[in-house]
């Protein structure tokens, strides 16, 4: 029988599994731009296990001749490199999936829920090369030629990979990933597999160039790049999964672009080290997780005592405490909300897609610096490690606008105006002093304990909520703006609701994206309370969006979509409850 | 006491009368204004507590900033723009128990700015608590039965981490003090001026008099560039060394990132930019 490949078009779902230290991210990286470079579109997430070697990782990679936005369940092409790794996922083998691997890694219950199995010896093959570490190049070649990919990108691409390592390392790969290819035409030569995928493609022989030319970008490196266009030219951070993406990222870059990246003793320091940094005149970010955030809040507090701009990052990931390290989670809102003691004006942005990552990242310096309060950057180890591709970032239009001024003796760094916006002075610049206090301050800076002082501080402070007000992004309406049905969402769920609704081809559901869930837009307000359903969709326990929607607007939502059991929203999974729900 | 540029006119300080941390306040004065530096191109930066009061009676820039993490706080503020001379400034409680950790890794980092510690061996502004650097059986009303931990021995802790410059002074003694931290700010590097300061409200123990009957300044012969000599004389706990114990000049946390340029002073580089992000299409 020929199994047909993919059962339900026009993407294919591959999943690759195996454990820790097998190389499986490099696999990952080499398969998706080498498709990309082939005019395919790609999406690819991973889950992983909070360990260095062993464990059950697996990575789902999507590659499509159209745009795709999201992670599905569906397994199209299984290739498992353990079998304890192909168990773990075994819910998700259907008949319409095809495993492709060694004997020893497919028991006969899974075996026996796919649709087929077909043993190729991947790691027979690599050893015959030399090495059993060269399977997995064995395996690019098997699904490079599965989708007809041009064999002389991946091998571009394997000698870039390998080439520090020697030429005789760069000639085994390429010869692995051959003896991959070769595997696959003997397949296909043996009626055993028909791909689809690489018939359309042969069929239309037009290659979309404009894919070509768009970037592969995983969400921790579109921050990262939204930072360094932000003008952030400091990095304070303790190495925190699923955060630490981005220290990394500007720690590459930081001598090229001026940045001090510095990996801080703790949160604490990380927080404080970006404060100061600002003060000075620099454009620092703090990026950690939910627990290092936990530990910031201090710091939090003391931006907005002293009037300072701040950009933290946190990516989350499901608590409380020390929770799932490497899952993801919407659990962090209201954290990031009310985080810090006293009450000041904060803004909290909250990116859904790589670009927005960029986009937003770049805007919360500014913002930051403009309204001199925290911004806070909400992201999810889902978007952090989701790879996809997307248009090149336009930095055409963007600046760094820095909104420091030079002082004149007698400055006072709180002058009270009719904004609440002080301008900012900082030392060594200009003839004025800079004089910044935890405590309770007057105009000049230093410490007061005048109770009429106090009230006025504290309303001068709270009074740049209203500038604040009139600068909030815009949120993203997908479907018909008169629909009955108003569903809410924020974050990382922005391409999984939009992938559902296209199948669900409902004319009756409007979904509004919040990229900017604080101070929530007038529009956001607007369509909820003019909804005849109001529903949510969160990937958390407990609704925190549809909390802070009630709070705003005294509306309950009728329904709502969550998830918290550490994975993200799927596809079919948004397909299915937005279909209960409706 | 002679006028400098750090003079506040009329300023009233919130200290106890016979408190070490007026005198302090004076010799650093002194000490900065011997050096030309002037109030535009200092930041104090300080932690909570009375010693972390200091700033506010200074005519100069200030970052006064929350419990125990004045040093994270100054090593950006010198990271961010080198041109500014920052010294942070607080006390034993803010600066070893509190901020403990930052102590550790601002030393290991090494940025060029000077870190004064005001130590009386007890918490003055909640009121006569044992401090890390509170000795053996000192009672306090939380400490009932006397001090039972051992107290942290900072300089000791700073040699051991190969600090860059170490003193120890008593504010008893104002003109050495003075000395003492002109040198400590001239250093390249971090800087640690650990000074015994008496309070007279909460430490009846360890007075003016105690202090000078149980202090003596290391001898002329004394060499500082010896680290384990240095060490030595940290862990001398009965009669307690005053002075310069140990210096060693290496690169400090700017030079090794090669930071020249202040931060509000940099243009990004959009075309490199750029080009990084075209790069991700291959």
């Amino acid at each position: 029988m020929t199994f047909s490949l993919p059962k339900k078009g026009p993407d294919i779902s591959i999943v690759i599994c195996g454990e820790a230290g097998q190389g499986i991210q490099t696999l990952e990286s080499l398969l998706t731009r080498t498709a990309k470079l082939s005019g395919y579109h790609v999406f690819s997430t991973k889950e992983y296990m909070s360990r260095v070697r062993g464990g059950s990782n697996s990575t789902s990679i999507r590659i499509s001749p159209e745009r795709v936005y999201a992670a599905v369940d569906r397994i199209d092409l299984l290739i498992p490199l353990t079998a304890a790794s192909a168990e773990r996922i075994k819910d998700r083998i259907t008949a319409d999936t095809l495993i492709i691997g060694e004997r020893k890694f497919v028991s006969e219950a899974l075996s026996r829920s796919s649709g087929e199995f077909i043993d190729i010896p991947f790691t027979e093959t690599a050893k015959k090369l030399g090495r059993s570490i060269y399977s997995n190049q064995v395996v690019l070649g098997l699904v490079a030629s599965l989708l007809a990919l041009d064999i002389n990108i991946l091998k571009a691409k394997l000698r870039a990979e390998f080439e520090d390592k020697g030429s005789e390392i760069v000639d085994i790969n390429i010869k692995a990933a051959h003896a991959g290819y070769s595997l696959y035409e003997g397949l296909i030569k043996d009626d055993k597999v028909i791909s689809e995928i690489k018939k359309a493609g042969e069929a239309t022989g037009d290659v979309p160039e404009e894919v070509k030319g768009e970037i592969v970008i995983s969400g921790a490196e579109a921050v990262g790049l939204g930072a360094i266009a932000g003008g952030c030219d400091f990095i304070a951070a303790y190495p925190m999964s699923p955060s630490t993406g981005v220290l990394t990222f500007l720690a590459k870059h930081a001598e090229e672009f001026g940045i001090v990246a510095e990996q801080c003793e703790d949160e604490i320091a990380g927080i404080n080290m970006a404060i100061g940094a600002w003060y000075a005149g620099g454009r620092a970010l703090a990026s950690t997780s939910g627990g290092g955030f936990a530990l910031m809040e201090e710091g939090v507090s003391l931006a907005a005592m002293i009037e300072s701009p701040v950009v933290v990052h946190i990516a989350q990931r499901p608590g409380p405490a020390t929770g799932l390290p490497t899952r993801t989670e919407q659990g962090d809102l209201e954290l990031a909300l009310y985080s810090g003691h006293g009450e000041f004006p904060r803004i909290i942005l909250a990116p859904g897609s790589a670009a927005e990552a960029f986009y937003l990242t770049q805007k919360a310096f500014n913002l930051a610096d403009r309204y001199q309060c925290p911004v806070f950057i909400l992201t999810d180890q889902y978007l952090m490690d989701t790879v996809t591709n997307t248009t090149p970032f336009d930095t055409g239009g963007l600046e760094v606008e820095r909104h420091i001024v030079k002082t004149e003796e007698g400055y006072k760094r709180y002058a009270l105006t009719d904004s609440g916006l002080s301008p900012r002075g900082i030392p060594g610049n200009g003839r004025g002093l800079v004089m910044v206090d935890s405590d309770e301050h007057d105009e000049d800076g230093r410490i007061t304990e005048d109770l009429s002082v106090r009230t006025t501080m504290v309303d001068k402070r709270l009074r740049r909520l209203t500038l604040i007000k009139e600068d909030i992004v815009e949120p993203t309406l997908i479907g018909d703006k008169d629909a009955k049905t108003v569903l809410v969402g924020w974050g990382s769920t922005l391409g999984v609701v939009r992938e559902a609704l296209t199948s669900i081809n409902s004319e009756d559901i409007l979904f509004v994206h919040i990229a900017q869930p604080y101070p929530l837009h007038q529009k956001v307000l607007e369509l909820v309370e003019g909804a005849g359903r109001f529903l949510v969709i969160e990937g958390n326990a407990t609704g925190q969006l549809a909390r802070l929607i009630k709070l705003e607007t005294g509306r309950e939502a009728d329904g709502k979509i969550l998830k918290y059991n550490g994975l993200q929203f799927t596809v079919e999974e948004v397909e299915e409850r937005i279909g209960e729900v409706l | 006491m002679k006028k400098t540029d750090f003079d506040i006119e009329g300023m009233e300080t919130a200290w106890c009368p016979g408190c070490g941390d007026h005198a302090i306040l004076s010799a650093l004065k002194a000490s900065l204004d011997n050096l030309g530096l002037t109030p535009g191109k200092l930041v104090m930066v300080s932690g909570i507590g009375q010693a972390a009061k200091i700033p506010q009676y200074f005519n100069t820039n200030y970052f006064n900033g929350l419990h125990g993490r004045a040093l994270p706080a100054a090593v950006a503020i010198k990271a961010s723009n080198p041109e500014l001379t920052v010294v942070a400034e607080s006390g034993d409680g803010d600066m070893y128990g509190e901020g403990g950790n930052h102590f550790i890794h601002t030393i290991r980092r090494n940025p060029d700015i000077t870190n004064i510690v005001h130590n009386n061996m007890v918490y003055g502004l909640t009121k006569g608590q044992a401090s890390p650097t509170s000795r053996r059986g000192f009672v306090t009303p939380v400490q009932v039965s006397g001090v039972m931990s051992e107290p942290f021995n900072p300089l000791a802790v700073a040699i051991s981490l190969d600090v860059s410059f170490v003193a120890r002074a008593f504010i008893g003694d104002q003109q050495r003090t003075s000395e003492i931290i002109e040198a400590a700010i001239k250093h390249r590097g971090y800087a640690l001026v650990d000074i015994f300061q008496p309070c007279p409200s909460f430490n009846k123990q360890n007075t003016y008099k105690w202090f000078r009957e149980n202090t003596y300044y290391l001898e002329d012969s004394f060499d500082s560039s010896e680290r384990l000599a240095a060490l030595g004389k940290a862990f001398q706990t009965d009669r307690l060394p005053l002075g310069i114990f140990y210096r060693n000049e290496k690169p400090t946390f700017t030079d090794n990132l090669r930071i020249k340029t202040p931060g509000y002073r940099k243009i990004v580089d959009f075309k490199r930019l750029n080009g990084l992000i075209s790069s991700l299409a291959s």
